[in-house]
């Protein structure tokens, strides 16, 4: 296990692997952007309560569900980064944040953009769209402590501890519908006894679920190169210092 | 024990300590952390009137009467109903049948005095048509069920 892991913490063999899988993510996520959103905005019918105000859902719902899949991403890279110190888990988790933090922004924009006409209401402080904006005040400050540190691996460091720390929120955000009553709906898809929703209606948000990862594994790996580069060439300037 | 093995055992032993610490915190405001309670609630905890709070359930099948901008329904868990009076535009999704939730206060009659009216929406999407003959069929699941 700690051979394996220590292949992937390569970070010349990182950017050789990922080389070859970035064209392909990059066309898959704009040929699933594209039929994604022309099935969620043509195709699908209206909601037999919303009307057309549910085809909000196909853009809110797979940016949440990104949202917590990036943080739990970036907390096991964290984790890995802080136990055994693999150059590219810090990076990975870095890079992810800003990603993540946009998923973020876009569920808490376009529910609130649903919740006017549906409920009646912008903002509710319930205990999903509270620990959803926690969620999105987590991901601002794990960027802003990488930004305060000259020393990255003291950044890296910190901004591990935060991300842990924080790692708690990501169950309360799902769970949160069902422990407590809330104003936001319990989930449709993950249920115990199957999805409820209609399956004109759940493929495309499936297949916009897909596309947002894509456009994620897309996204990530040119930030991941920028990190690994950026972090050549300050070695090279260090180098040439003490020369 | 090397360096690598007591920082996992660290890291797993500090995660572990604050989830107990969260889940204890979260289990210890219960009470607030809920976003309404329900007509049952409101009959087990008796709540004094005049004190805000918020009323949420379903809104009883037949009880809605408009009169001007004054809206009058009952709230009910399909085990307790709490009669509601609202002045004011009441959302979209606000019909007999669906979930509501009512901002206000109770008054000395136990008439539940709404200052604003959220509608809930359950979690359930499907074209009209499906809906149509979920009806028909009979298969049609009375909402509230679970509560």
């Amino acid at each position: 296990m700690a051979i394996d892991l220590h292949k992937f913490a390569n970070p010349a063999r990182f950017l050789r692997i990922t080389a070859v899988i970035f064209p392909w993510a990059a066309a898959l996520t704009l040929l699933l952007l594209g039929i994604g959103l022309y099935f969620a905005l043509f195709v699908s019918p209206e909601d037999y309560q919303q009307g057309n105000t549910v085809r909000i859902m196909f853009v809110h719902v797979p940016a949440a569900w990104m949202s917590m899949s990036v943080y739990s991403m970036m907390a096991i890279s964290a984790a890995v980064g802080l136990i055994w110190k693999h150059p590219v888990a810090d990076l990975s988790a870095k890079a992810a944040a800003p990603i993540g933090a946009c998923f973020t922004f876009l569920a808490l924009v376009t529910g609130s953009l649903w919740g006017q006409p549906m409920w009646g209401t912008f903002w509710v402080w319930d205990a999903r769209l509270t620990s959803m904006l926690i969620l999105f005040f987590l991901y601002l400050g794990y960027m802003a402590i990488w930004e305060s540190y000259d020393d990255p691996s003291k950044a890296a460091k910190a901004a591990a501890i935060l991300v842990l720390v924080g790692a708690i929120n990501v169950p309360v955000i799902k769970f949160s519908v069902d422990w407590w009553n809330t104003l936001h709906q319990p989930a449709s898809v993950a249920t115990m006894d199957g999805p409820k929703i209609h399956s004109s209606i759940l493929t495309p948000l499936l297949i916009m679920g897909t596309a947002y990862m894509s456009l994620f594994v897309t996204v990530f790996i040119i930030r991941v190169k920028a990190e690994i580069l950026n972090r050549r060439l300050r070695m090279m300037r260090l180098v040439q210092l003490e020369d | 024990m090397t360096r690598k093995r007591r920082r996992l055992y660290f890291v797993v032993a500090g995660m572990a300590v604050l989830g107990l610490a969260a889940t204890l915190v979260l289990m210890s405001f219960e009470d607030s952390l809920v976003f309404f309670h329900s007509p049952s609630d409101l009959v087990e905890k008796s709540i004094p009137a005049g004190r805000n709070f918020r009323l949420g359930g379903l809104v009883e099948e037949g009880s809605v009467i408009k009169d001007g901008v004054e809206v009058r329904f009952s709230v009910t868990d399909l085990a307790e109903t709490v009669p509601v009076v609202f002045r004011g535009l009441v959302p979209d999704l606000f019909r007999e049948g669906q979930g509501v939730v009512a901002e206000g206060q109770l008054n000395e009659q136990g008439v539940f005095i709404a200052s604003n009216v959220l509608a809930k929406h359950d979690e359930n999407y499907m074209p009209p048509e499906v809906a149509e003959s979920l009806k028909k069929a009979g298969k049609w699941q009375p909402k509230g069920e679970k509560q």
